[in-house]
């Protein structure tokens, strides 16, 4: 299966909606497979799932609690993406984690473990352009498209090049800074939305603080759609279950919808 | 002069940042344009005699370099070899960590960044950091894992007397790796105003060579005054101890071109090369101490400046070379080597160098030949370590 994230996220944006991908640390309680249900019959059209690892650089408080959380049961790679594969998710699959994981694994059977299990897209944040080269050719032999992160302080040559080889989108961080809940949306959010799309077709998605449904709509006036984390995995943190997941990512599907 | 080995020294690293296979720069994208600044930064510093001639008079007339070569007469009598002490440990702040630090310090000025951020483990580096912020005029922000803030409290203190913020790392083992995670999310928060002044030989690239140019300075002056001393010669062993290994690196730079046999020892709990596997972990691929799924494994050793579960990149790749050799030592002979220098020399070293010492003790007349000169980078002293010894050694100290 090739070019299936980026096919179906460029399919629904044809057909002018939002894209709506919310993040899900794998293995955070028993019943974590369910909360991934939950939010795709919500109106996700992509999971992100996170792979916890030991030192997640790039984490605020609120992933980090549920990378320890989910570590502390036991979780695996394997184990995650076994749960993924037998969670059959009828949209895209996104794995998001650290370079480490791959390396010891080895990047072509890392990217292989992941198509086998359906996963269709891989997020690595520690792994800038100058990096990922490897790791890209790999994931791209074993069918795994590969998102590049682009920040506010990127200058717009590197911007393009990190659009031209991205694959599935291009994840735009919206502010200076490490994942987190906020109150409000940085004003660089809108402009990082707005500089990737001048450089790209790719659909171009924001991250990192988009707490709120009125957030997301705002940074959708430019972006194509958010990735929204920690918020989510704050009110699963907080003793929600599949229903509370469903509820969040649904206040946010009937804005992105109504505009 | 031409070099005896073949193999290639401790040049400059690949323009990718590699050491072999080792280094690069596994960082997130909103770090990378600073990773780009810095090393271009550094390299025309590096290069501006004018630089280079203000981080001299800093070394000299505030760190009070150089630091001399002692002949520890008795300690040599008593083993069998003779061991000379490269005495660091006589630096301001008490260790190699200003050397360093200053150097960054420059550098940010340079830069037009007036914060300083910075991990700690036993806290000689965070208060060299904070040292030179206040020399500088910098703001300064200290990570410390909340463990090592009980076991090096003096420390904490030292750093909140020279003006520095010092903020206890809660998350994961609560020690140095942890106070690096920390410092790098509060550096890509605040890049544009901040420069990350790492302590060790780790990190993205250009730290780890920048670092060790700035450590150099023991290596270089320790190669002449071996000169002096022994003839014209060169030491048959130089050694030091690694955690993150920037003491070791800023010696074997000195001797690396020589025949002189070099010797990292790492903590037994700690020993990323021989016990761990190549790894990506703040931002450089080395050798690192982790479970089979590559989660990154906790270090455990009496001294808070070695526990740390990777190594410098450099140091990965002279150990696959064949260059440099990293053997381990337990925590109980640290603490012998700590008590032997003491009462033979009268010099109370800090439990990282006793470590190098400890090596040495074990290995005279051994893998040392009877005879042999070792010079031994005395990176630290012993104050900061002297109530937590005595409480392992369980000698109260707060009697009076």
């Amino acid at each position: 299966m090739s070019a299936t994230l980026e096919r179906a996220l460029r399919a629904r944006r044809d057909e002018g909606a939002k894209l709506l991908v919310p993040y899900v640390t794998g293995g955070l309680d028993e019943d974590w497979t369910q909360v991934l249900a939950a939010v795709v019959a919500a109106g996700a059209d992509a999971v992100e799932v996170g792979i916890p690892f030991s030192d997640p650089v790039m984490d605020g408080p609120t992933i980090q609690e549920a990378s320890t959380r989910a570590l502390a049961r036991g979780t695996t790679p394997a184990s995650i993406l076994a749960d993924v594969r037998r969670a059959q998710v009828d949209v895209p699959v996104i794995v998001m984690t650290y370079y480490n994981l791959a390396y010891r694994m080895g990047d072509l059977r890392f990217a292989r473990s992941l198509a086998a299990a359906g996963v269709s897209g891989a997020i690595l944040p520690d792994l800038p352009l100058e990096e990922s080269a490897v790791w890209e050719a790999e994931a791209a032999a074993a069918g795994v498209e590969t998102i590049l992160l682009a920040a506010p302080v990127t200058p717009d040559d590197r911007l393009a090049l990190i659009a031209e080889r991205s694959r599935g989108f291009v994840y735009g961080v919206s502010r200076m800074g490490i994942t987190g809940e906020r109150a409000d949306l940085a004003t660089s959010a809108g402009l990082m939305a707005k500089r990737l799309k001048a450089v790209t077709d790719r659909p171009v998605l924001i991250g990192f603080g988009i707490s709120t449904p009125a957030q997301a709509v705002e940074v959708c006036m430019e972006a194509d759609g958010v990735v929204v984390a920690s918020a989510l995995l704050r009110a699963l943190l907080d003793g929600g279950g599949p229903e509370a997941a469903a509820d969040f990512v649904g206040a946010m599907r009937a804005a992105l919808d109504a505009g | 002069m031409t070099s005896l080995h073949p193999t290639p020294g401790m040049g400059e690293p690949s323009t990718s940042g590699r050491f072999g296979h080792f280094g690069g720069r596994f960082v997130p994208e909103a770090l990378l344009p600073a990773c780009l600044e810095l090393e271009d930064a550094f390299r025309s510093a590096w290069a501006d005699p004018a630089f280079r001639s203000e981080l001299d008079a800093l070394l000299r007339d505030y760190a009070g370099r150089p630091s001399p070569l002692t002949e520890a007469r008795n300690l040599s009598r008593q083993l069998g070899v003779r061991v000379l002490l490269k005495r660091d440990e006589l630096n301001h702040t008490g260790s190699h960590k200003i050397n360093n630090v200053l150097g960054q310090a420059l550098l940010a000025q340079r830069m037009g960044k007036h914060r300083l951020v910075a991990e700690t483990g036993a806290g000689q580096h965070g208060v060299a950091t904070a040292t030179a912020a206040a020399l500088f005029g910098f703001e300064c922000i200290i990570y410390m894992g909340e463990v090592d803030t009980e076991r090096q409290s003096l420390n904490v203190f030292r750093m909140n007397l020279l003006g520095a913020e010092v903020r206890p790392v809660s998350s994961g083992s609560r020690t140095l790796k942890d106070a690096v995670n920390e410092a790098m999310r509060d550096w890509v928060s605040s890049v544009e105003t901040t420069h990350f002044c790492l302590g060790s030989v780790m990190g993205p690239h250009p730290y780890p060579w920048m670092v060790r140019e700035l450590q150099r300075v023991i290596g270089d002056e320790a190669v002449v005054q071996c000169r002096a001393l022994l003839d014209g010669g060169v030491p048959d062993v130089v050694v030091a101890c690694v955690g993150g290994g920037s003491n070791a690196a800023g010696i074997f730079a000195g001797f690396v071109d020589t025949t002189a046999r070099l010797v990292g020892v790492q903590p037994e709990g700690g020993a990323a090369i021989g016990r761990g596997l190549p790894g990506v972990v703040h931002g450089s691929a080395s050798m690192l101490l982790q479970d089979e799924h590559g989660q990154v494994s906790e270090a455990h050793s009496v001294s808070a400046g070695l526990d740390y579960p990777g190594v410098g990149p450099e140091h990965a790749h002279l150990a696959a070379g064949g260059r440099a050799e990293y053997p381990s030592v337990g925590d109980a002979e640290v603490l012998e080597a700590f008590q032997l220098l003491g009462r033979t020399e009268g010099i109370i070293p800090a439990l990282e160098p006793a470590h190098a010492l400890a090596w040495v003790a074990r290995e005279a007349g051994r893998a040392i030949p009877a005879g042999a000169t070792v010079v031994v980078n005395l990176c630290g002293r012993g104050d900061k370590d002297v109530a937590h010894v005595a409480a392992l050694l369980g000698r109260p100290t707060d009697a009076g």
